[in-house]
């Protein structure tokens, strides 16, 4: 009996010990815990020195049809977005203009692009047609990024231009690869092309250049319009509609669906960066975005908008019929049968 | 006899458990995290974060008309240079959208304005309407230079909004007042204005505002469109064509012809386009010429060559002198009538 009444008397005096020990630590500072940090790459917190950015200037004399104020060209298609980003059409520029203030500035433009698996059989076709159409006249860098170096073919280069091949990891599914594209190119940036290019690109492999695509793309971040929504309403843009994901945009939002894009090497960079943050928070919760990492692009250039936007004419898909407000097409993708390549 | 010794060897072990976890206390103030590699990197950050990066503007949750991209917003007007330049007209923007990505940013925009001589009149309309319509609710530093810094009207402003007189020797021809402009707002830039704002504006104060000017007009570097001349093909728009001038544009060039009477951008691109213009003044004063229209004359020529990375319509000068058309849907910045001959003598 006494057993017992020390027992109770021993743990009474625990019970009133305990918390008073709590209490003073809580009192005397912050209780510190361990954060959940998503698995990050050092290279986030780089700090990059970029190759000079260089503002359009001068232009010297040159002629051309004067502009005028109540002339528009392209009467039928939206020229500039509600924050004013001009939207580039066939009509609304004049390259020889363009080319005259770009080509003193000594641009290096970059173009990634990723040919994993079986995509490598279109790296030809694909740096071809770059070679006559993309940015002729200017230095431009290939980033071929590909698990198989030895299945890329050599492929005749303009002078100024050069092809580099960047290996990287094949992941198991489609999905995966696709999504890992924004983390491939953002640490290509931090540890390589910061300091090559000007500019930068992100291109599919799997397409080709009809007509040029010149320096009138060029902008602090532009995007193309996806050309299989660009008449529809929001509500039907392919957006993440799940809102546990970190991509998700209401019904009743959104300004355009955004298929590729590019821009200055550091905006990219930035733009990559946050893309790939999103994409790893949706892994943390375990969701995957409806159309992988361009649910992410769309989310990324909603709240953060594009400065210049590209019309379809840039990126095309030749199974639909051209419409008449689509006179050009430049770069389109090539007719496959998506099950003999993906896996 | 027992339960003392119980107690007493219970509160040994309670009081050494205590002071065990009391000096650990003492010596760390915390528990601290075991050290991980990333954790020392500020960039990392937890898992829901949405302002990543300072230079991107992040926007919020806004609801607007979507933009259709088959549905243009007006097919009267040109709304982009060839160059690829907007210009803007009513009914091509969405102000909010503007506003919420200039919010973030910070900038202070300058507005310098010079009324000398009998000018000071229109000091009380100009800084009246401008405190209401111009860039409200963000931040504007007005450089008043002037004269007669007594003859100054005291005139509550807004409180993001801060007016300073700044005392400016006249000159006996207008035409040299005009002019001088460009040399005042240079020397300013150079002394301190590059420190206290981020884009500047030179505009005439015989102007009055009725409609909201807002940050639409921020960009590298602006012109307006003239609204004399928005018109006219470029072989008789009022260029200088005397090749003694520095202001000279020879026949066959030319894009738009721009109102000396609003125009900025960012303080870097200002001070350039002012210091080129002034030494194009000086020039021709030491040959003995003086361009046509002064001044606007050589800036016509500096922004041909330099061209302008956004234009604004006439709607944001407008002559009260001409008639205004329908595609001129607002009339947001107009000049006051006056007697030239009376108030320039």
């Amino acid at each position: 009996m006494t057993c017992w009444k020390v027992v109770k008397s021993v743990l009474v005096l625990c019970l009133i010990l305990i918390p008073i020990f709590v209490w003073m630590i809580v009192w005397n500072g912050p209780v510190h815990y361990l954060p959940y940090y998503l698995p990050c790459p050092e290279i986030f917190s780089m700090k990059l020195q970029y190759a000079e950015e260089k503002p359009v200037q001068l232009f010297p004399e040159l002629f051309y049809p004067q502009p005028r104020s109540l002339d528009q060209k392209r009467r039928d298609v939206l020229t500039l977005t509600p924050w004013l980003a001009p939207i580039v059409w066939e009509g609304t520029f004049n390259s020889e203009l363009l080319d005259s203030a770009y080509k003193p500035l000594n641009l290096t433009i970059g173009v990634t692009a990723f040919a994993i698996g079986k995509y490598t059989m279109y790296v030809g076709r694909f740096m071809e047609s770059a070679e006559k159409l993309f940015m002729k006249g200017y230095r431009v860098n290939y980033y071929i990024f590909t698990n198989n170096p030895q299945a890329i073919p050599k492929v005749q280069l303009q002078p100024g231009r050069s092809l580099r091949i960047v290996p990287i990891k094949k992941y198991s599914h489609w999905q995966e690869i696709s999504m890992r594209r924004m983390e491939a190119i953002n640490r290509h940036i931090a540890e390589v092309s910061h300091q090559e290019v000007n500019y930068l690109f992100c291109l599919d492999i799997d397409m080709v250049f009809h007509y040029p695509w010149g320096v009138e793309t060029l902008g602090e971040m532009v995007a193309a319009i996806h050309p299989g929504y660009y008449k529809v309403p929001r509500s039907q843009f392919p957006y993440e509609r799940r809102s546990s994901s970190a991509a998700f945009i209401p019904d009743n939002q959104g300004d355009f669906y955004y298929a590729v894009f590019g821009g200055l090497v550091k905006q990219v960079y930035e733009f990559t960066r946050a893309c790939h943050m999103t994409i790893l928070a949706d892994k943390a919760n375990g969701i995957m975005a409806a159309w992988q990492e361009e649910s992410h692009l769309n989310r990324h250039f909603f709240s953060h908008k594009p400065s210049k936007l590209l019309s379809p004419e840039y990126v095309w898909d030749d199974t639909k019929p051209k419409p008449p407000e689509v006179r050009l097409i430049r770069f389109s993708t090539v007719n496959k049968d998506y099950r003999e390549i993906r896996d | 006899m027992v339960m003392k010794k119980v107690l007493i060897l219970g509160g040994i072990l309670m009081a050494g458990i205590i002071g065990y976890f009391s000096i650990q206390h003492i010596n760390q103030t915390s528990w601290e995290p075991v050290s991980i590699q990333h954790i020392s990197q500020p960039s990392c950050q937890p898992v829901r974060q949405t302002d990543l990066n300072e230079n991107f503007s992040v926007l919020p949750r806004m609801s607007y008309r979507q933009p259709f991209v088959d549905k243009p917003q007006r097919t009267d007007v040109l709304l982009m240079s060839p160059w690829l330049a907007p210009i803007v007209w009513e009914g091509t923007f969405n102000r909010d959208i503007l506003n919420a990505q200039y919010r973030q940013k910070n900038f202070v925009v300058g507005v310098a304005t010079f009324a000398v001589k009998k000018y000071i009149r229109f000091i009380e309309g100009f800084l009246g309407s401008a405190n209401k319509f111009f860039l409200s609710g963000h931040r504007v530093n007005f450089y008043l230079f002037t004269d007669n810094p007594e003859k100054v009207p005291s005139i509550k402003l807004a409180p993001e909004k801060r007016l300073f007189i700044i005392p400016v020797q006249n000159y006996s021809r207008w035409q040299d007042i005009s002019m001088n402009r460009m040399d005042i707002i240079s020397n300013h830039i150079r002394s301190h204005w590059r420190y206290e704002v981020d884009y500047l504006y030179s505009m005439d104060i015989d102007v009055q505002m009725f409609e909201h000017i807002g940050v639409e007009i921020i960009d590298t570097l602006v012109g307006t469109i003239s609204s004399w001349l928005y018109t006219t093909p470029r072989d008789s728009n009022s260029y200088e064509r005397r090749p003694e001038s520095r202001a000279a544009i020879p026949r066959g060039e030319g894009d738009f012809y721009y109102a000396a009477s609003f125009y900025g951008g960012s303080v870097s691109e200002v001070y350039k386009l002012t210091t080129a213009c002034f030494k194009g003044v000086t020039e021709d004063r030491a040959n003995g010429i003086e361009a046509k229209w002064h001044e606007e004359s050589h800036l016509n020529k500096y922004l041909l060559y330099h061209k302008p990375t956004r234009l604004l319509s006439p709607e944001y000068y407008w002559d009260e002198e001409l008639i205004r058309p329908r595609i001129i849907r607002v009339k947001r910045l107009s000049s006051v009538r006056k007697d030239l001959k009376e108030v320039r003598f």
